[in-house]
């Protein structure tokens, strides 16, 4: 369903991924790990273009992210993202935040968008905030609204950039139990995260990142088992 | 005792001097209306992905802002109508283009910093979602920007209403030329000077505090 083929980025001088090869399969869970500086963040942000593509080709369903005649608006409103930051809309409430963009993207009516929202709401457990502002909600709070915000869209993947890592510890938890249940459901993910227990209990592969490119890759008892690259073990001895 | 400060001087002008102040008060508020509008498009266009847009806010805005606004009134009322088109237009219409062309200058630097200032996570949220870049500027972007616009727009609000005083040089009727005029027939240039003081800060100190309070409750 994703396809990533000698990808490439660089920040003026600075080369932050160095051909990156990855292929994503539908209902596939894939975390990504490895060193901050590594270029993991960047690698899932050039997925749905927020950095746009230095060479290489990202390919979803079959689309080219780097040709100029595809639709990205269309594309990224597949493709989910939930930020580290969360980035919710502060002047908006709860729902409104939700139902924006399947209004003003899809059209859909206000009832429509409504129900939509209620629902999803309901199912990461915050249906008594729909009324609420964000910045009346808790970080864990927060980060399940924006999910839900994303899964509005109807995505056929969703991407999540260290969705936890903003998070006091006591809301970890919440937030990864949402995103449990989605995989549960059978939802195309690609998790950028620090949380070696989510990717070793949900991940189906395990991509590990160091220095811009892919150093190792595969089941997780593989990789936090018996991990076979140097740089792997390095990394993995310092956070296990 | 009450018969000395009705009968005193500082009471006597007041007729005279709200005449100016009202004056004072029409220049500000028009010429700030007109001056949103225009700061908005140069603002506007200052933010614009196309360089040769870009540059022509940024030659306006050092222009306006890298010249006394007492040399733009003069040019704008004598240089520019009277002495090169050879039309007069009335001193109230240049006072307020004056202070129009003023403000805009700062008020385009106003709204573009207050864009500036959201966060650009709010914009790749958006896009994300699949809006385009036009419905995230309407829906996200401008929404938040508008309310961190409000206070810089009441400091500029009482910046201009103090610029309306070099007016009096184009002989427009506002407070500091009402309270000349005041004094040169009688002479009381201190209690006179003093009232045209008060009058200015009766409308400035209560704005400032207002400005405080809204800037709490926006919390900005």
């Amino acid at each position: 369903m994703i396809t990533v083929k000698d990808l490439h980025k660089s920040f003026g001088d600075l080369e932050v991924l160095k051909g990156i090869n990855a292929e994503v399969k539908e209902q596939e869970v894939v975390c990504v790990i490895g060193p901050s500086g590594s270029g993991k963040s960047t690698f899932l942000r050039c997925l749905n273009l927020l950095e746009d593509i230095t060479s290489g080709h990202v390919y979803i369903n079959g689309e080219d992210l780097s040709d100029p005649t595809t639709d990205i608006n269309k594309l990224r409103a597949e493709v989910g993202m939930v930020f580290q930051h969360f980035n919710l809309f502060p002047h908006r409430t709860v729902l409104e935040n939700i139902t924006l963009a399947p209004k003003k993207v899809k059209g859909l009516s206000a009832s429509e968008a409504n129900d939509i929202g209620i629902a999803l709401l309901k199912k990461v457990g915050l249906s008594e905030k729909a009324d609420d502002y964000p910045d009346s909600l808790s970080g864990g709070q927060k980060q399940r609204v924006a999910i839900a915000r994303a899964l509005a869209m109807n995505p056929k993947v969703m991407l999540f950039d260290e969705p936890t890592s903003a998070l006091d510890p006591e809301l970890v938890g919440e937030v990864l139990q949402v995103m449990k249940d989605l995989a549960q459901e059978g939802m195309t993910m690609i998790v950028v995260t620090h949380e070696m227990g989510f990717a070793r209990e949900m991940g189906d592969r395990v991509i590990f990142m160091d220095e811009g490119s892919i150093q190792e890759e595969g089941e997780p008892n593989q990789i936090f088992g018996d991990p076979q690259n140097e740089r792997t073990q390095a990394f993995l001895s310092k956070i296990l | 005792m009450l018969d000395t400060i009705l009968e005193s001087p500082y009471i006597d002008s007041l007729p005279f001097l709200f005449d100016g102040l009202k004056m004072t008060v029409l220049i500000t508020f028009s010429g700030l209306f007109f001056g949103f509008i225009l700061g908005a498009i140069v603002g506007i266009a200052r933010l614009s992905k196309s360089k040769f847009i870009r540059s022509i806010s940024i030659v306006y805005i050092e222009i306006v802002r890298g010249t006394p606004i007492l040399v733009q009134v003069l040019f704008i009322y004598y240089g520019l109508t009277e002495d090169l088109i050879g039309i007069s237009i009335n001193e109230l219409t240049a006072a307020i283009v004056a202070i129009t062309i003023n403000a805009a200058a700062y008020i385009a630097e106003i709204v573009r910093g207050a864009v500036y200032s959201i966060e650009k996570g709010q914009s790749e949220a958006g896009r994300s979602l699949g809006l385009t870049e036009n419905d995230t500027m309407r829906y996200i972007i401008w929404p938040q920007a508008f309310k961190r616009m409000i206070p810089p727009l009441g400091n500029q609000f009482v910046i201009s209403l103090k610029d309306t005083s070099l007016f009096s040089v184009i002989a427009v009727g506002e407070l500091l030329y009402m309270g000349k005029q005041y004094y040169n027939v009688t002479y009381e240039i201190f209690e006179t000077l003093l009232m045209v003081c008060i009058l200015y800060l009766l409308i400035t100190i209560p704005t400032s505090l207002y400005l405080r309070r809204l800037e709490r409750k926006l919390d900005v």
